[in-house]
């Protein structure tokens, strides 16, 4: 087959632009983190020690791998490899709950530490401390939203392909699925440095 | 069956490799941030994570065979809004 069809970009020019306002999105909550960290240099740090690095690196390897995994879903779907597509769906779906669940251990750490925002314990240390954590638990907060709708609309996209409904020749819903599921690893990838990398 | 990916050369194979390269940049991240480089850690740091976030925006979410101009500039459009933000932000932060 010599034909080269390209995809018409209608199905896809709506997740790219939800994408960029995706970016603005945390790109606010970047600014703000920026501007206090360069206000309070020492407390980011200091404050940063309540986090595990282990805990960190370990969702940034999962998260790496769950894009790979729906890559990988997606090109078999292209190639009409139902079992596989499924297969890799289903795998991107458990490291996603892997994530969320290593997430609700690290919240749950900090929560028996006192440390939530306008806790008593983290409204006693110094203001940068304060402005790290309450900038901690709103930006992964907010990413873990993210992982969890991008969750949701992967689930849907692997019913679907069970059903046949989407398939080689009609891929829009996982192309789309797995470009928002790229953005939930893109943002976690930058987020991952600035708050457990603060050396 | 959607052979434009395959002319366009995504191949799974490709894909273990970007996938081998971002763990790997992980492992640098993790181990620069362990040694004591002061005021390079963050520099190190961000722009292995940019490093990073190209080949997903490239090679995972297809940027790299993306015929429509337009689409391939979102993402660095959004991102050159963003710095200048942070950047004009700094220019007033930095003074007080």
């Amino acid at each position: 087959m010599t034909e080269h069809h390209a995809e018409p970009v209608r199905g896809r020019i709506g997740m790219w632009l939800f994408i960029g306002t995706e970016i603005l999105l945390f790109g606010g909550l970047f600014l703000l983190y920026s501007t206090y960290r360069y206000k309070h240099p020492v407390e980011f740090h200091t404050a940063s020690r309540e986090l595990s690095r282990f805990d960190g690196t370990l969702n940034t390897a999962i998260l790496i791998t769950s894009s790979f995994t729906v890559a990988i879903a997606i090109l078999a779907l292209e190639r009409g490899e139902r079992r596989r597509t499924m297969l890799f769906l289903l795998a991107t779906l458990a490291l996603a709950a892997s994530f969320l669940v290593v997430k609700g251990f690290e919240w749950g750490t900090k929560f028996r530490h006192g440390l939530y925002p306008q806790s008593p314990t983290l409204l006693a240390r110094p203001k940068g401390e304060i402005l790290y954590i309450g900038l901690y638990f709103t930006m992964t907060g907010l990413h873990a939203l993210h992982v969890l709708v991008g969750g949701s609309a992967l689930a849907v996209a692997l019913r679907m392909v069970r059903r046949g409904t989407v398939r080689a020749e009609r891929p829009v819903v996982l192309r789309n699925a797995g470009l928002f599921w790229h953005l939930v690893d893109v943002i976690w990838i930058f987020l991952f440095p600035l708050f457990y990398l603060i050396s | 069956m959607s052979d434009t990916t395959r002319e366009r050369g995504a191949t799974y194979r490709l894909y273990a490799i970007v996938w081998g390269l971002l763990l790997l940049g992980t492992a640098i991240t993790v181990t620069a941030a362990s040694l004591e480089l002061g005021r390079l850690a963050i520099l190190v740091v961000l722009a292995v994570a940019s490093a990073k976030s190209t080949l997903v925006l490239l090679y995972f979410m297809h940027l790299r065979w993306e015929e429509r101009l337009l689409l391939k500039l979102i993402v660095p459009i959004v991102v050159v809004v963003l710095a200048i933000f942070i950047g004009l932000t700094f220019t007033d932060v930095a003074r007080r």
